[in-house]
């Protein structure tokens, strides 16, 4: 078992508890143990963008210092952070980043936290779970499969935050693979489709949902036209957009098909015949089960 | 002697008290007459909240006036009251859960983890800690962390996100209270007693006895002092 | 909600101009803008802008602090869509928030908390309101 350090974010505690528990199921399957910060708080969702900011820095750099408090005390066995939703992954990448490429703000978050008993040296590599099994090799995803997705027409939705800005996304933003290259792994057809990386509406959902709900409609039935039966995500903002909106596309568009937004570990644990984990699937999504049932990948 | 006394600044002006007693009993010394901002002098109402910096720190630290005692150079501010709009809420109505929080206090999210209410907090409770677990409805946490909190204001007052984390406290605690720890077995247990009368006879008794014989009773009394 | 006017920006004791103003907060250098419009073209909420992400650039290499009164920067979604797009290499999204802070920075606020029913506080997950926060507010 590889024992890695592992930061959830406030969300994955509360309505995105079935992406933590299914990435657990998965985590165990594969050999991998996610072992959760001590003491860990909310990263801020967002990169501060300014360049003077360093008020906004200090809470992922703190999650970074437990991280690296991890590996001091052998809880963790190596310098990895890894994180499940794509928002957190990439504000804690960039705050690293700014921490160590940047001297004087780095002296300022130092100094501003005097009250941690160690200092973050910066050595802590952020990565998401997609990285983690990429690393293993798509081969081991392939051997831990009880349940081939057989014929499931999975359209994987990247969003904004895994892929950009350029140097901090985790594949190539013009052509990425690696959901692609999951979902084949777990026997699953590809839906590939051009909206799979354009913005969900982001923060945006708070006082604009019917821009949002519109958006979200481009995207959902694009990924229908072209045959999807199922999306999956990494983040529980694209999650709650793409899957609460539907009441609302519905409305305003009356020949809209629901279609259900799942995280893509909890497609990778029906996959391994170990069902969508403890919490189930979220209350956004449309219901999965009457499909998933269809393909015999719930119960069995 | 000279080196008995400390200067100290209240309200900007200069004062020359005793160096061992509390800012609240140097202040009273100097001669101001506390209207607000004392309670219980005990520790433990909170109203006492009180500002200050050390000679020659930049530091700004939080402290209870009637616990903390003087250092020369202290320059003195009291909080006797930070505005804090508490939520009305029907606690029967209430689930135990962080859209509940979000619901009452929104500006939760606002938390920017920078450790300020810590910093702030005589009683050396972890603020931002609490914060951080309503923030993400473990309410378990939230109360734990919080338990010793006295609602002084300090970390309200310093909040950058104008945050006040003793009202989400409060409001975790008493979730969790009703909905998740339930009630305290002993005290259901001890109504339980009441009600069957096992102390039926001992309360006649008492209702009967003498003055003498109740004073003869209380002042016996066996205290027991627990380590 | 309230309109800023950017005169609200006034104090100025260093005299810099606002567009290094802009550069310095943003990190990006504006004059690399030849306003070929490929942000505009990719960027997904142009419909809720009153000026294009190209034309916000413009304007801000002019030094025109009007910008500062348009629709867009508040709408932006922070997608790097047209970071990605940019074939001079500009983070147009560094330049959206470094706007949006010249403002925040002088007390406004986009947005309120006040604004939401409870209902809508309590079925927004955290990771929107702390982001929307973020984004919006001062």
């Amino acid at each position: 078992m590889i024992r890695l350090a592992y930061y959830p974010g406030c969300t994955l505690k509360d309505q995105a508890k079935g992406f933590e528990d299914s990435a657990h199921l998965v985590a165990g399957a594969l050999g991998l143990e996610l072992v959760e910060l001590q003491r860990w708080t909310c990263c801020g969702t967002v990169h501060s963008l300014a360049t003077d900011d360093v008020m906004h820095q200090l809470a992922p750099i703190r999650n970074l210092l437990r991280a690296q408090e991890m590996k001091g005390e052998g809880l963790v066995d190596d310098d990895r952070l890894v994180t499940l939703c794509a928002m957190c992954y990439n504000t804690l990448k960039r705050a690293n980043s700014v921490f160590q490429e940047d001297e004087e703000r780095r002296e300022k978050i130092v100094e501003i936290m005097t009250k941690e008993e160690h200092q973050y040296q910066g050595r802590v590599k952020v990565v998401h779970l997609l990285e983690v099994l990429r690393g293993l090799g798509w081969q081991r995803v392939r051997e831990a499969v009880k349940k081939p997705l057989e014929g499931l027409r999975v359209a994987p939705y990247y969003g904004c935050l895994l892929l950009r800005p350029r140097g901090v996304g985790l594949d190539d933003t013009d052509n990425p693979t690696i959901m692609e290259n999951m979902v084949q792994a777990l026997g699953g057809e590809v839906v590939d489709f051009p909206y799979k990386q354009k913005c969900c509406g982001s923060y945006q959902t708070v006082h604009m949902p019917e821009t949002v709900s519109e958006l979200a409609h481009r995207i959902l039935s694009q990924a229908q036209e072209m045959g999807a039966e199922l999306l999956v995500t990494a983040c529980p903002l694209c999650e709650y957009n793409l899957g609460r909106m539907q009441d609302r596309i519905a409305r305003r568009h009356p020949g809209f098909q629901p279609i259900p937004v799942i995280y893509f570990t909890q497609l990778m644990a029906l996959a391994f015949g170990l069902g969508p984990g403890e919490a189930g699937f979220s209350p956004n999504t449309p219901d999965p089960t009457p499909l998933l049932e269809e393909r015999g990948l719930l119960e069995g | 002697m000279e080196s008995d006394y400390v200067t100290i600044y209240v309200l900007g002006k200069k004062h020359k008290v005793p160096k061992d007693l509390t800012i609240m009993k140097a202040m009273e010394y100097a001669g101001h007459q506390f209207r607000r901002g004392a309670g219980c002098r005990g520790g433990f109402c909170g109203a006492c909240a009180t500002l200050y910096r050390r000679k020659g720190s930049y530091k700004l630290e939080g402290a209870l006036a009637c616990q903390k005692i003087v250092e020369d150079g202290m320059v003195i501010a009291q909080i006797p009251f930070s505005p804090a709009a508490k939520k009305t809420y029907r606690l029967e109505e209430l689930k135990p859960s962080a859209s509940t929080i979000l619901e009452y206090y929104p500006e939760v999210s606002r938390c920017l983890s920078c450790n300020t209410c810590t910093k702030a907090c005589p009683q050396d409770i972890m603020v931002m800690d609490y914060v951080q677990a309503a923030l993400r409805g473990d309410l378990a946490k939230a109360t734990e962390l919080s338990f010793d909190c006295i609602s002084c204001g300090l970390c309200a007052v310093r909040c950058p996100a104008e945050i006040v984390p003793y009202n989400v406290a409060q409001l975790a605690r008493r979730l969790y209270a009703r909905y998740i720890d339930g009630p305290a077995q002993q005290v259901l247990d001890r109504v339980e007693e009441v009600e069957k009368g096992v102390y039926d006879e001992e309360i006649e008794r008492l209702k009967k006895a003498s003055k003498e014989e109740l004073a003869q009773l209380y002042n016996s009394r066996e205290i027991d002092i627990s380590e | 909600m309230l309109t800023f006017k950017s005169q609200q920006l006034g104090f100025n004791p260093d005299q810099r101009s606002f567009k290094e103003r802009v550069e310095e907060l943003s990190g990006e250098n504006l004059d690399l803008c030849f306003q070929c419009g490929a942000c505009s073209g990719g960027c997904p909420m142009t419909q809720e802008m009153d000026l294009l992400p190209s034309k916000v650039i413009r304007m801000a290499q002019l030094g025109l602090e009007e910008v500062l009164e348009s629709t867009t920067i508040w709408t932006c979604m922070t997608c790097f869509s047209c970071e990605v797009r940019c074939p001079r290499g500009i983070d147009v999204a560094n330049v959206m928030e470094a706007l949006r802070q010249l403002v925040l920075r002088r007390k406004y606020n986009r947005v309120s908390l006040d604004e939401l029913s409870p209902e809508e506080l309590r079925t927004l997950p955290q990771i929107a309101l702390i982001s929307n926060q973020r984004k919006l507010t001062a």
